[in-house]
């Protein structure tokens, strides 16, 4: 009996009949694929249709208990809660510091360091390193740096006659110390896409260019720029899509303030969530949050797909 | 003047301005060193990048005040296993994308193609109900599951199906004839020439999981399971003010090691990131 049952549960799928080349393929090809997707149904698409449902409800965390108010968190943020537009206020101007200035300090380096010199590599090294640095540490010596008077920062300032203000203190000095400091820490990353593109173009055109006479700003302007747009689109939405992720080197920065001055939409859905346990009304925000970084990826794939074609 | 002086010029005033560019990259981790050997009344003081007095009983009060040791080996191991995790399960369901074909096949590259961007903050209330659900809060299961299987997982299998996509097929053709199985394919013949790949997934793998913040703000509590970047955060004193020389120390025992590990390796993991970029 054993052996009969054993004998059928290790035949090979390709002795049985009913089983063709093409569902055996199929079968393998879902067994390959089952982990990740499992994984992926448990941990991300589960708790991604959950909180279209807690976002519905009115939670506290420390009673444990749900009630159904439809779509009441989303008028309390939309409508109600002055703090949720000062929240969006903030993350849009952060989004607007960061992107612009990381993408024309990428842009920057990486049209000087595209050719080999000596010390390229020495300077895309340097450029890149605060990028595989943990943003904790990063936050940690840069909120170190940037004390009132006792800081680095503004001990030189001093040395040139310049009175730094109390830079994490101040929430307009604060915002701009956090932009800075995240763009110094990633823009390595945009560097390298820009270098990867700029090989490219540069191998394929500039000799041509430069044969017919053309100086540096017009092959830049109509050759490289031009070239350069379906990277530079890309970059520009992943780059925002990232600015609106950033928490851990806000936490450890700033926590957020002063006076609510660098609170931003990942850090206020934390907040809302695990500091004051508003779990229904930090499940609509993390909503409102999916929606914009949906939009910016549909932005994204659309303008990939053009850039192909 | 020649031409030949003209680019000498060129050079050298690009190159200063390179190296003034770059003061504010290499300078923090420079202080942070230099701070973590000062003494708290000297950190405070005129600042100067050589400490007058090299205190290195920072080093030492580091792990007393923390069980620093077992955070820092949490942290090593948790890494290690995200990264060995996602290496076989991207790599399968990758090969699985570029070279098998099944019904639904379409409709699967977009599911997960909408999660490649999804920030974490946006699942995590959710998970942190499963997680305690599944009674393992303040335990290392959520660090290692949430990061493999989370958007980064996905990145990582389609960074994989990338190249897949790319290697000859005849290879895998010819193992076929000598009668391997799809699996048999998969880790005699497509893994072994997909090395640059693999290396590439296990490197931004490893610092993601490495550099995790938020999962272990959410999911640890006691200091003996922390990992390094929570323990980083976590010297303060009492009214939650950092204890800066102690915190400028644990960071550079965190972040030295990975910084040595990349002037050695620099190229690689340059590469890597470009290519998760790119495809990702």
């Amino acid at each position: 009996m054993t052996e009969t049952i054993l004998r059928q549960t290790t035949a090979r799928p390709k002795d049985v009949p009913w089983l063709s080349l093409k569902y055996r393929e199929m079968l393998e090809a879902w067994l390959f694929i089952s982990p990740t997707l499992i994984g992926f149904l448990i941990f991300f698409l589960g708790p991604l249709m959950a909180i279209v449902y807690y976002s519905m409800t009115e939670w506290n965390l420390l009673t444990q208990q749900a009630t159904f108010v439809g779509l009441d968190n989303f008028q309390d943020a939309l409508f109600v809660n002055p703090d949720f537009w000062h929240v969006v206020r903030n993350s849009v101007i952060f989004a607007l510091g960061l992107v612009p200035l990381n993408m024309a300090l990428a842009l920057t380096l990486a049209l000087a360091l595209s050719r080999p010199f000596f010390g390229v590599v020495f300077f895309r090294t340097v450029f890149f390193a605060p990028v595989i640095t943990s943003a904790i540490a990063w936050a940690i010596v840069w909120k170190f740096l940037l004390q009132g008077e006792a800081g680095a920062v503004n001990q030189m300032l001093a040395w040139v006659g310049i009175d730094g203000p109390n830079w994490l203190r101040e929430p307009n000095w604060a915002m701009a110390a956090v932009i800075v400091t995240r763009v110094i820490k990633m823009v390595g990353l945009n560097m390298i896409l820009y270098i990867a593109a700029l090989q490219a173009i540069l191998r394929d055109y500039e000799d041509a260019a430069r044969l017919e006479g053309a100086s540096r700003w017009q092959i830049f302007r109509m050759i490289i720029w031009p070239l350069l747009a379906p990277t530079t689109l890309v970059i520009m939405v992943i780059t925002t899509i990232g600015s609106f992720k950033v928490f851990d080197h806000i936490y450890q920065m700033t926590g957020g303030g002063p006076e609510n001055g660098t609170l931003v939409l990942a850090y206020y859905i934390y907040q809302q969530g695990f500091e004051f346990f508003d779990v229904g009304y930090a499940s609509a925000l993390a909503m409102i949050m999916f929606v914009i970084v949906m939009v910016l990826t549909v932005v994204q794939v659309t303008v990939r797909r053009r850039g192909m074609e | 003047m020649t031409q030949r002086q003209i680019r000498i010029i060129y050079r050298t005033c690009w190159t200063l301005a390179l190296l003034i560019v770059a003061i504010p990259f290499v300078f923090p981790f420079l202080w942070m060193v230099s701070a973590g050997f000062k003494s708290v009344t000297e950190i405070f003081g005129a600042p100067s990048l050589i400490p007058r007095v090299w205190r290195f009983q920072n080093f030492v009060e580091v792990f007393t005040y923390q069980p620093f040791a077992r955070q820092y080996f949490n942290s090593i191991y948790i890494a290690l296993a995200v990264t060995a995790l996602t290496l076989v399960i991207s790599s399968l369901a990758g090969y699985a994308l570029a070279r098998m074909r099944f019904a639904g096949a379409g409709l699967l590259m977009l599911f997960l193609v909408s999660a490649l961007m999804v920030p974490e903050e946006v699942t995590i209330i959710p998970n942190f109900f499963l997680i305690k659900w599944m009674g393992l809060m303040d335990t290392h299961w959520p660090l290692i599951l949430l990061p493999t299987f989370g958007p980064h997982g996905v990145m990582a299998t389609f960074l994989m199906r990338q190249y897949f996509l790319a290697l000859p097929k005849e290879l895998e053709e010819a193992g076929r004839m000598d009668g391997l199985s799809r699996l048999g394919i998969w880790w005699r013949i497509a893994l072994p020439m997909s090395r640059p790949a693999l290396a590439a997934v296990a490197i931004i793998t490893f610092l993601f999981s490495w550099n995790l913040f938020l999962e272990p703000l959410i999911f640890l509590s006691s200091l003996e399971m922390f990992t390094l970047p929570l323990a980083l955060s976590n010297f303060t004193d009492t009214y939650g003010l950092p204890l800066w020389n102690l915190q400028l120390a644990a960071t550079t025992l965190a972040v030295v090691p990975i910084l040595i590990v990349y002037l050695i390796a620099q190229r690689q993991i340059i590469e890597s990131f470009a290519l998760s970029g790119v495809k990702g």
